[in-house]
């Protein structure tokens, strides 16, 4: 089976900051990483391709650095890795990067399965994988946790609010996955630098067929038209000494303050 | 916008009649044909194997957006056949919202069996409920929701579309978003309407909560945002209001719908609180060294009538099930009372809780950072002051 894993390049948001003088987003010096979601996807399409035979595809859109996070793929096992950068993809929202990615992957051809991550850890808006499957005009299943491949069939566990939810479809179909889905294996040495001979192949807008109208700003209803910090409590009353005060004393706080 | 056959690549199979929700396609002489039925939800263009059926899309600057007026809340409907508290919130924020701009509230509730809660929804503030009540809608799945939903929004033309950031909601929503070409903003947590343009103003955490953004869809219509459950105010339940109801009556074929549902497990551990939905919730950390020491907290979560979370560290050992996992790579919560028993706060944790309206922290180390977003820290073993938290409240409540 051919499986096409989506991934992006994330800053790692543990160390974004608002710069509090301009409220913008300050990403100088901060480490990029994989989507931590994607790397439970790559995992999930290695495994699946080692227990049934086929490639692993995996491919990006973004600035040429995102090369990076295409080559850490290869390393943990995909075959192949494609990045999908043009300027005019840049500042695409998540509907024109969930159209820009669909006519990738239309242009690839042939494939059985999608997998994403969940959502990006810097957008966490879970809005693309949807996206690319409506855009390709197949079945989403979202939040999985688990997945079974028979023949045609793919059977996959989502995990929702408060229970787990089997379902079944045919492929294709776009899964996306959660991070409890599977520990991520970590390349080793040899891997990586084998991962450095790999070809990644860059594809701009001249290599698929699409309507730049769709893409980049001019494809993309959302604007942000302003960031700033979020307000903090950094004022709590702390309590130390005998648990049995320390315990009385904030459950008092509670019911004076109608908590409980 | 619009959908149209390309009549010489239509070959008469008829695929595209079944997969109708509205009965909108005709044969005629054996080619294709709309009828006034069609929606142009574009569900027959999914089914169609030539594609004769094409979906146009518009382009930046091509929507008419005056023609759009109306808000509108997308209801969801809980296991028990209950309306989901996340509805009553976004109703009560619809009502706040569509008075400033002048409009009224419409609920659009897609389910089996539902149609008492077109009451539920009005005496919760709807104007009007569209009730779609089909067999295949019994449970959310996305392609006939999708279908509906996008057919009832090119009917009628709200100008906003609200819809609870549940994993029902997620899903719906940016299938929707996607088929009509609409701007669909995450997660939000506040809504405002700016006068001057009456564009809806949505603003949303990102980067892991570290960044707040305002968002605005200035050219399509509807402007749909998913917002936070527990975030919104409902009205206080009146049954004396009344809604308009509007039946809309819908044919979707079982055969045609590509996903089935085998199983539902429901998770049984803990309390029986939805984690997302719960005004309390009590988790357990790393701390608590082992997974039977989950029952103290379950202890506490109970007697406050509250829900279990859990640390990422606990779920990845195995000590309790994924669907217990706050934090970025879990659930985001954001309750009255969030109690934290044993967990350090790491960054990744914080970004689900740390928007709570109150936090209290019990950890032994006082440099752990959970006491850098908790109101109220209690440096101590948790095996201490948690028993002595609940002996506290029973004593306080009579016991």
């Amino acid at each position: 089976m051919n499986i096409i894993v989506c991934i992006k390049q994330v800053p790692d948001t543990s160390e974004v900051q608002i710069d509090p003088e301009t409220n913008t987003i300050v990403r100088e010096g901060v480490p990029a990483i994989i989507n931590p979601f994607d790397e439970n996807a790559i995992e999930a399409a290695v495994q699946l391709v080692e227990e049934h035979g086929g490639t692993v595809t995996v491919i990006s859109m973004g600035p040429p650095q995102a090369e990076d996070a295409l080559r850490e793929a290869l390393a943990m096992g995909a075959d192949e890795a494609i990045l999908i950068s043009d300027r005019c993809f840049a500042a695409s929202d998540t509907l024109a990067t969930s159209y820009v990615l669909s006519s990738a992957i239309r242009q690839i051809g042939d494939y059985d399965l999608i997998l994403t991550g969940k959502q990006a850890f810097d957008g966490d808006t879970a809005q693309v994988p949807p996206g690319i499957a409506e855009h390709l005009g197949i079945p989403q299943v979202t939040f999985a946790i688990g997945l079974e491949v028979d023949g045609k069939a793919l059977t996959v566990r989502r995990l929702l609010e408060d229970e787990f939810e089997v379902t079944q479809v045919e492929m294709p179909a776009v899964v996306s996955c959660v991070k409890q889905m599977n520990e991520p294996r970590r390349p080793g040495i040899k891997a990586k630098l084998a991962a450095k001979k790999k070809n990644v192949q860059v594809w701009d807008q001249t290599c698929m067929d699409v309507d730049a109208c769709l893409c980049g700003l001019d494809g993309s209803p959302t604007r942000v038209v302003r960031t700033f910090a979020p307000t903090r409590n950094t004022e709590g009353t702390r309590f130390e000494g005998e648990p049995k005060e320390t315990a009385t004393a904030v459950i008092e706080a509670l019911i004076d303050d109608k908590i409980i | 916008m619009g959908i149209y056959i390309d009549k010489p690549k239509c070959i008469g199979c008829e695929l595209c009649i079944p997969a109708c929700p509205y009965g909108a396609i005709d044969m005629v002489d054996e080619k294709a044909e709309f009828n006034e039925n069609c929606t142009m939800c574009g569900a027959c263009a999914y089914a169609c194997p030539t594609g004769a059926i094409v979906l146009e899309m518009a382009g930046k600057g091509e929507v008419d957006t005056s023609q759009y007026e109306g808000l509108w809340v997308v209801g969801e409907i809980g296991p028990e056949g209950t309306l989901a508290p996340v509805t009553a919130e976004l109703i009560g924020e619809g009502r706040r919202l569509a008075a400033d701009l002048g409009t009224d509230v419409s609920v659009v509730l897609m389910g089996h069996e539902i149609a008492d809660l077109a009451d539920v929804a009005a005496g919760y503030g709807a104007d009007r409920v569209f009730l779609v009540d089909h067999p295949t809608l019994g449970r959310y799945r996305t392609q006939p929701f999708t279908d509906v939903l996008t057919g009832l929004i090119n009917k009628h033309k709200p100008e906003i579309v609200l819809i609870g950031a549940t994993t029902m909601g997620r899903d719906l929503a940016s299938r929707v978003a996607a088929r009509i070409r609409a701007g669909l903003t995450a997660d939000c947590t506040e809504l405002s309407i700016q006068p001057e343009t009456r564009l809806l103003e949505q603003t949303r955490p990102a980067f892991g909560g570290n960044v707040m953004a305002t968002i605005l869809c200035e050219y399509t219509r509807p402007q749909m945002a998913t917002v936070r459950p527990k975030v919104m105010t409902p009205m206080e339940f009146d049954d004396s209001r009344e809604a308009e109801v509007i039946q809309v009556p819908v044919e979707i074929d079982e055969g045609s719908i590509a996903t089935r549902i085998l199983e539902v497990i429901k998770d049984e551990t803990g309390s029986d609180v939805n984690l997302t939905e719960a005004d309390i919730i009590v988790s357990g950390g790393r701390g608590l060294g082992d997974p039977k020491h989950f029952a103290l907290i379950e202890e506490l979560a109970e007697l406050l009538g509250g829900a279990v979370g859990a640390s990422r560290a606990t779920v990845d050992a195995g000590w309790i099930p994924a669907t217990h996992q706050v934090g970025q790579t879990g659930k985001t919560v954001h309750p009255k009372l969030y109690i934290a028993c044993g967990i350090s706060g790491a960054v990744q944790h914080l970004a689900g809780m740390s928007s709570s309206d109150c936090i209290v922290a019990v950890n032994k180390d006082p440099d752990a950072p959970i006491f850098n977003v908790a109101h109220y820290g209690i440096v101590g073993d948790l095996f201490e002051v948690v028993p002595a938290m609940i002996e506290a409240f029973k004593q306080r409540r009579g016991e």
